[in-house]
């Protein structure tokens, strides 16, 4: 807006500050709380600056694991989810992209239909089908496998459509202009549509990175070795512990490192897809 | 280089059919162009040729060879874009590069032929660009130079000039001529621009509804066109067609009722329909007495070297008779004048009322011709 009055910009100020200390605040707490002793949540006030507890906490997470609640040592969760969420991102890319290349640049039989068979699997996520999904995955013997945790979550219809749609966009005249220059599909593919695709690929690897480190429900189903616990799934083990006090200190210091892997793919990738948006403008 | 030859070529798309059998003969070294209304199907034409589009019937040979059912790339040919279709996210080299690569040929074979078509086009400064950073003209220029690289058997252009503005469309259409001289290579032009059509064409192809209805050089186009949509269609301002009735010795009937006799015409039999075409730069202001027509003016346009008088027949009843004519920049007319007029002996052209085909039968042996060629003769002895 052009305007210029001190009194909205007071107000739209203030509304900013408010929506961030919301948003912020919980985080906050929970990085303070990693900071503290055992018993400091349970004394009715909810302490609100650091503590002196920091590394041991964060010592006792990364090396010994919690053994009252059954969670092994961080570090292999850590690694599990790590693994679950770039084979979710980059199998879903991978399958979405060809499969949206088909769709767009093929005339074969049936291929509306094959779009709208894809298209409708968007009504149905994991958690409608999560039933007959872990009858399959068990039958097929990939429970307590990355195989298992990752695999029926990347068949989606999303990243395909997303990817129908940029590839619609894209002017003919350079898939004309590529097949005049003797480039096969293959070679179009790869020399032309791939780089044209980048931005978007980086931001569905963002969006899917996240979606596959935040699964909660599937992987507490299909493993129960604890060699194959996801972080996410962890933390809810640890604050769900039969006849004891949750000890939050360390529940809260395992969240904020579960927080960081996100944060850190958002920050790497956020660069490179505003750099590709800014690039792509003619 | 070669000859492209192209056979009872017809297009459907589904069951209505688009181009109604074209044939055209292009010799080795020919500038084609190929030009039309909006939606008369030349584009279609040249991306049958391209291979973009399947041929429904007829044959396609390129260099003696049918390429009906060959892809793009097996043609031997090299296509500029109206939009031009750089590859956004590559540099002009790569661009230029690409087809090279895809040909197989070996990194210092590529960067020799890149960089002597770069010099060519006085790319080299730009290569490493990407074609975002280029101007109109640069990128068109890349687009050239993409065609240009492969060395191909023809050139294929569709419309490539119609995205620049007008003063580089003009200095792009004369480097595009002297391109295609200098290196000889077969060049098919799409464009609906006929300034672009009658400069650069060696031969022009007036298609028409997916009909090719002249194919001739330029001249000969403007001369003698085929049909009154090639009169109309060719020149500017556009031929004025008037309705008449052969009226024997007395010449032609207008359509206020009086009669006209042009020269240098035969005159068709008695009571025959036709349209009399004459061009608005063959009809000269003359005084009363020699006048062929009268042009009762009403809306006068200064071009400055030019006037253009537009109005009706004197007499004409409203809707009919309408007529612009070209008269020196000097003319003094205003609205309302009764401007006496006379059709420039041998100018005037007469097609079939119904078809719109021209009465060639009717045309005398061209002057000009019989006066070019002892010259030409002389230039060369």
């Amino acid at each position: 807006m052009v305007e210029n009055r001190p009194l909205l910009n007071l107000l739209s100020h203030l509304v900013l500050i408010v929506g961030v200390v919301i948003v912020a605040f919980p985080v906050y707490v929970a990085v303070i709380a990693s900071t503290r002793g055992p018993t400091d949540f349970m004394s009715g006030l909810i302490p609100l600056l650091p503590g002196p507890h920091t590394l041991e906490n964060y010592r006792r997470i990364v090396f010994s694991g919690v053994s009252t609640s059954g969670a092994p040592p961080i570090g292999m969760m850590m690694v599990n989810s790590l693994v679950m969420a770039l084979a979710i991102a980059i199998g879903k890319i991978a399958i979405s992209i060809t499969s949206a290349f088909a769709i767009v640049y093929f005339r074969f039989p049936f291929r509306q239909l094959a779009f709208w068979m894809i298209f409708i699997t968007l009504m149905l996520p994991v958690e409608v089908r999560i039933v007959p999904t872990f009858k399959v995955v068990a039958d097929l013997g990939m429970l307590n496998s990355y195989a298992g945790l990752s695999i029926p979550l990347i068949a989606s219809a999303t990243a395909t459509f997303l990817f129908r749609q940029f590839f619609l966009t894209v002017p003919d005249e350079l898939t004309e202009a590529a097949r005049v220059d003797g480039a096969g599909p293959m070679k179009f593919f790869r020399d032309i549509l791939l780089p044209l695709s980048r931005t978007n690929i980086a931001a569905l690897f963002v969006i899917l990175f996240i979606y596959g480190w935040n699964q909660y429900l599937w992987p507490l189903l299909v493993t129960t070795d604890t060699g194959y616990y996801t972080i996410v799934m962890g933390i809810k083990r640890m604050a769900e512990v039969a006849d004891a006090i949750p000890q939050w200190n360390v529940v809260m210091a395992t969240v904020v490192l579960a927080m960081l892997p996100p944060v850190v793919v958002v920050v790497l990738m956020q660069r490179l897809f505003v750099k590709g948006l800014v690039e792509s403008e003619k | 280089m070669s000859a492209i030859a192209i056979r009872g070529v017809r297009k459907n798309y589904g069951k209505t059919e688009v181009i109604h059998g074209v044939d055209i003969d292009i010799a080795d070294g020919e500038f084609i162009v190929i030009v039309g209304p909006s939606g008369c199907g030349k584009s279609t034409l040249l991306r049958m040729v391209a291979g973009l589009e399947t041929i429904t019937e007829g044959t396609i040979e390129i260099g003696g060879r049918v390429v009906n059912r060959l892809e793009p790339g097996e043609r031997d040919i090299a296509m500029v874009f109206q939009n031009y279709a750089l590859y956004p996210h590559m540099s002009v080299f790569d661009n230029m590069a690409y087809g090279l690569k895809i040909a197989g040929l070996s990194k210092t074979d590529i960067r020799a032929r890149v960089g002597k078509t770069a010099a060519m086009l006085q790319l080299e400064p730009f290569l490493d660009r990407k074609p975002r950073q280029l101007s109109g003209g640069q990128r068109q220029r890349v687009a050239m130079g993409r065609a240009l690289v492969r060395d191909p058997a023809a050139f294929l252009l569709d419309e490539p000039l119609s995205n620049l503005d007008a003063k580089l469309r003009v200095q792009m259409r004369l480097e595009i001529k002297q391109l295609q001289q200098s290196v000889g290579t077969t060049a098919l032009y799409v464009t609906h621009d006929q300034v672009e059509a009658m400069t650069l064409a060696d031969r022009l192809v007036v298609m028409h509804d997916g009909v090719a209805e002249q194919i001739d050089t330029p001249m000969a186009v403007y001369a003698r066109p085929a049909t009154t949509f090639v009169a109309g269609f060719i020149g500017s301002p556009a031929m004025n067609m008037l309705p008449v009735e052969a009226a024997g010795n007395l010449g032609l009937t207008l359509a206020n009722g009086r009669t006209v006799k042009p020269r240098d015409i035969r005159l068709p039999e008695k009571g025959r329909k036709a349209i009399l075409g004459v061009r608005p730069e063959h009809i000269a202001p003359v005084s009363g007495a020699n006048a062929d027509l009268e042009l009762d003016v009403v809306a006068v346009e200064t071009l400055g070297a030019d006037t253009l008088a537009h109005g009706r027949l004197a007499g004409a009843a409203d809707g009919s008779g309408e007529l612009v004519a070209r008269l020196p920049g000097s003319t003094q007319v205003q609205p309302g004048d009764l401007l006496p007029l006379a059709i420039e002996p041998g100018m005037a052209h007469l097609f079939d009322a119904e078809t719109g085909a021209r009465l060639a039968e009717l045309d005398l042996p061209a002057k000009a011709a019989r006066a070019v060629k002892p010259l030409a003769e002389a230039l060369n002895a």
